[in-house]
């Protein structure tokens, strides 16, 4: 991939949210923190971007690396600490991740554990009271979406060609599985959950909202504003909620697609406790 | 033959390998005896909706084994994850299943009730042929697995020989105490993914020993990234699994000692990457960090 093809949205829905206002420094410069109002309310807004200087050479094009994941665990955490005895702010965690960095150094040193933390930070957020949203700008990809936004109370998209969701890329999936890209492509169209694009994602119900009619790639004043009302009425529904991942089941798109998720859960209810 | 020798061999044919167990047999073999009681079985029938659509026999429990039954006399769950069936991936029903139970599990916990979740991890990650709903499930499985830590430790052992992977590893990560054996793996992404995403140069996927030397049981137990290595045996183990539960939480979970973590990376230079033995010498028992 080259630097001409570096995902930037991250970048650019970042600036735009936060006006560049309430800059917290961050190492590495790959992860972006602000502090910014949002309904007049102080929101933290994390974004994952690229930094084609990054002392790890693997994750240069806006991957979730090592540095990476620490960061967002290091700012979730503080942001937690410093509202433990008052309000809690909303955290948005702006997601356009390709992947999390493919290397045998990143291995050694356990990116596993880097990305868990990470996980940790936000889930421990949702559950300390601090409305967490995701916002899909661009790639939210396996290992990478898992680190940065999959541990939200509430995930929001904005409709586009490039927004997507998946457990891999698409080359990588085909070795895995033996399949050519091409086949691959063709079994997106029939089975929802194998699909790339967020239309698909969408029908998994695990969205809260599709934002539609938004320019990703170069956000006017009206998108921009449209975005933020939509993150401030999922910060209210998160409010109004518990703080566990329960909506992600409840859902009409949910009820249809992920039947067997509910089912399960059904069924074990039942034969938890000996008859 | 001398003495300790022959002793060494006695023992070593007294094993009973806990590796070469299917995921219910090892269930079984980590519970009090004759406690074992299975949840959503085979006979449920409850399978994955999207395997078929896909030309791909679908096996009745989904690849995974949950079972209640007691440790030491007291209330356990074990999800145990049946390797030999689609790598141990995670689908849609057997993500829910190890979510599910973890979340009856936190909901005993919070009415005072505790239960001891026990995960044995052998999985290559998401199944790929139900892609999004195996990555949504992982999600909901670290989430139950971050809640109930609040109530009690969550312990996982990796065995091998598949290994921990993908979204999976991290839920590892996320137990409070894991136990590995020498022939487990650990590591977020597989080395055929790294080879396809970074190229051979980065890693020959086909070099068995420097997986192993990276990614195996051994070193990330000398690193700090497992509590307890341990030999093949099903008696060990689970004898290991009850100790780890009667330390009860630990003052700091793994994946929350975050300033532990960025003092370890400060000191690594990626342009001239530790090797496993350097790596030991940085981060092991004694080291500063």
């Amino acid at each position: 991939m080259s630097t001409q093809q570096c995902p930037e949205r991250g970048r650019i829905w970042f600036e735009a949210l936060t006006g560049s206002d309430g800059v917290v420094e961050c190492t590495p410069r790959s992860v972006r923190v602000a502090d910014a109002a949002l309904g007049g309310e102080q929101t933290r807004f994390i974004a994952v971007v690229p930094d084609t200087h990054n002392r790890f050479p693997r994750a240069r094009q806006g991957e979730v690396g090592l540095d990476e994941a620490c960061a967002l665990a290091v700012h979730v955490r503080r942001a937690i600490s410093a509202d433990r005895h008052r309000a809690r702010r909303p955290i948005v965690a702006i997601v356009d991740v390709a992947s999390q960095a493919y290397g045998s150094c990143e291995e050694l040193l356990g990116i596993h554990l880097a990305c868990a933390a990470a996980a940790d930070a936000y889930a421990s957020a949702r559950l300390a009271g601090h409305p967490v949203i995701a916002l899909l700008v661009g790639k939210a990809m396996s290992g990478a979406f898992l680190a940065h936004g999959y541990q939200a109370n509430r995930i929001l998209a904005l409709d586009g060609p490039e927004v997507m969701v998946h457990a891999m890329g698409k080359q990588a999936a085909a070795r895995v599985t033996r399949r050519s890209v091409a086949e691959l492509e063709g079994l997106g169209e029939k089975i929802a959950p194998m699909a790339y694009d967020i239309h698909s994602y969408a029908r998994l119900g695990l969205l809260h909202k599709l934002i539609e009619g938004v320019n990703a790639e170069a956000p006017g004043q009206a998108d921009v504003e449209r975005v933020r009302a939509e993150l401030l009425a999922a910060v209210v529904d998160v409010r109004a909620s518990t703080p566990d991942l329960a909506s992600r089941l409840a859902s009409p798109a949910a009820r249809q697609t992920r039947a067997a998720s509910i089912e399960v859960r059904r069924r074990l209810a039942e034969q938890w406790d000996a008859a | 033959m001398n003495g300790a020798a022959a002793r060494d061999g006695r023992r070593f044919l007294a094993r009973s390998s806990f590796i070469e167990m299917a995921a219910r047999e090892r269930a079984r073999a980590m519970l009090d005896a004759d406690t074992f009681r299975e949840l959503l079985g085979p006979f449920d029938r409850i399978k994955s909706p999207w395997l078929p659509l896909q030309g791909i026999v679908a096996q009745a429990d989904d690849g995974v084994v949950l079972a209640r039954g007691t440790l030491d006399g007291r209330p356990a769950l074990v999800a145990a994850i049946e390797s030999a069936y689609q790598g141990g991936s995670i689908g849609e029903v057997s993500g829910a299943k190890i979510a599910g139970a973890l979340e009856l599990a936190l909901g005993d916990c919070k009415q005072g009730r505790p239960v001891l979740p026990l995960l044995l991890l052998e999985t290559g990650g998401v199944r790929l042929q139900e892609a999004n709903l195996g990555l949504a499930a992982i999600a909901e499985i670290h989430a139950a697995i971050i809640a109930l830590r609040r109530h009690v430790p969550v312990v996982g052992v990796v065995a091998g020989t598949v290994g921990c992977f993908g979204g999976m590893s991290m839920a590892a990560a996320l137990c409070s105490r894991l136990i590995v054996t020498r022939q487990a793996r650990l590591g977020m992404n597989g080395p055929e993914v790294i080879e396809q995403e970074a190229g051979i140069a980065e890693l020959d996927a086909s070099d068995r020993a420097l997986i192993w030397s990276l990614i195996g049981g051994e070193q990330r137990y000398a690193v700090g990234l497992a509590d307890a290595l341990l030999e093949d045996d099903a008696a060990t183990i689970a004898a290991a699994v009850r100790d780890a539960f009667a330390q009860g939480l630990p003052q700091l979970e793994r994946s929350a000692q975050v300033e532990h973590l960025v003092r370890r990376l400060a000191c690594i230079d990626p342009l001239r990457p530790p090797d496993a033995n350097t790596l030991r010498r940085l981060w092991g028992e004694g080291a500063v960090n």
